[in-house]
């Protein structure tokens, strides 16, 4: 089957809390697989992201606040948002993408916060089970410009 | 869902329910705990509990971002105050290190109704602010510790609620890494 790479589309989406525990992985579009589990690549990621976020602050001529938002390859673009309270959402996307942190901010204002934090009887240190977020997220994310149903 | 969101801001809970229903919860505390210093403790934790919590919203809702010192932390607390209780509280009295203020309340919706029985003034009626305090703090990688100086409750003209800065927490490091 024949795909075109050039479409706009979401690839995957993970969330880590503060401790880098991986709290939610989903995807839309993935063609291909790291060939490691779930959790391993959870821990590359977030080990990845860590190193990345010290050397980018290092490395900075100016004092910054929030220094790696993204990065990007030949065949697609990772997204990258903390929340204050050390939340982290990372959005894989195709290379065209636009204003994927205003989707990011609204994944945490309208659906993380309303369907995580606000359910009592979610315990905040456990990864996402809830159906409810999930289908919330889905939803979500079909109704962002960036999302292409094939 | 952005309208269902919408629909559920609209419906706004009575003050007074909200008040009375926090006075129900101390008066069951105070029921099953027979140490006044106990319910006090609870108060707390259970404030500690809504906070790590209550954080998130406020972050979404405000979408603000660190703060840049604890006087802009003192700034977004009274802000919360604002949005979460309708109330003005005023950020005064800072010690000559700026780690540490005062919140003055002029009223405190939680205390409307409520007159201190003899037998239990040393209870920290409002102690759940400060557990609030402490846990939306800790979210945002700072340990604070909070007290109240004056209390409406206790005959004085305010309330004061005092917050002071311990630490900074630092961010977590993976495992594996140095």
């Amino acid at each position: 089957m024949i795909r075109s790479y050039n479409a706009k589309m979401i690839y995957n989406l993970y969330i880590f809390d503060k401790t880098g525990k991986l709290l939610f992985y989903t995807e839309w579009n993935r063609f291909k697989q790291s060939g490691m589990s779930r959790n391993e690549e959870g821990k590359l990621m977030y080990g990845m992201l860590f190193s990345l976020k010290n050397f980018v602050t290092k490395i900075s001529p100016y004092d910054m606040k929030q220094g790696f938002l993204c990065f990007k390859t030949n065949k697609y673009a990772l997204h990258f948002m903390e929340t204050p309270s050390g939340l982290k959402f990372v959005l894989n996307t195709d290379i065209s993408a636009q204003k994927v942190r205003e989707i990011l901010q609204q994944l945490y204002n309208n659906v993380y916060v309303n369907y995580v934090t606000r359910n009592p009887i979610h315990n905040l240190q456990d990864s996402i089970k809830s159906e409810l977020f999930k289908s919330k997220l889905n939803s979500f994310m079909k109704q962002t410009h960036i999302y292409l149903s094939k | 869902m952005a309208r269902q969101t919408t629909k559920l801001d609209t419906k706004k809970v009575s003050a007074e329910l909200f008040t009375l229903t926090y006075g129900a919860l101390v008066t069951r505390l105070l029921k099953d705990y027979e140490n006044i210093d106990d319910v006090n403790k609870q108060l707390e934790r259970m404030g500690y509990n809504i906070g790590i919590r209550l954080i998130e919203d406020f972050l979404a809702k405000t979408n603000c971002g660190r703060c840049y010192d604890f006087r802009d932390t003192a700034e977004k607390i009274q802000l919360a105050f604002r949005t979460y209780l309708g109330v003005f509280p005023q950020v005064s009295n800072w010690s000559a290190a700026n780690d540490e203020f005062s919140l003055l309340f002029d009223n405190n919706p939680l205390t409307e109704f409520v007159e201190l029985p003899d037998h239990c003034l040393n209870l920290k009626y409002s102690n759940i602010f400060a557990g609030i305090l402490r846990g939306a703090c800790e979210m945002v990688q700072m340990e604070v510790t909070s007290w109240f100086v004056q209390d409406q409750l206790k005959g004085d003209n305010i309330t004061e609620l005092r917050i002071k800065f311990i630490k900074k927490l630092e961010d977590a490091i993976p495992v594996g890494e140095d």
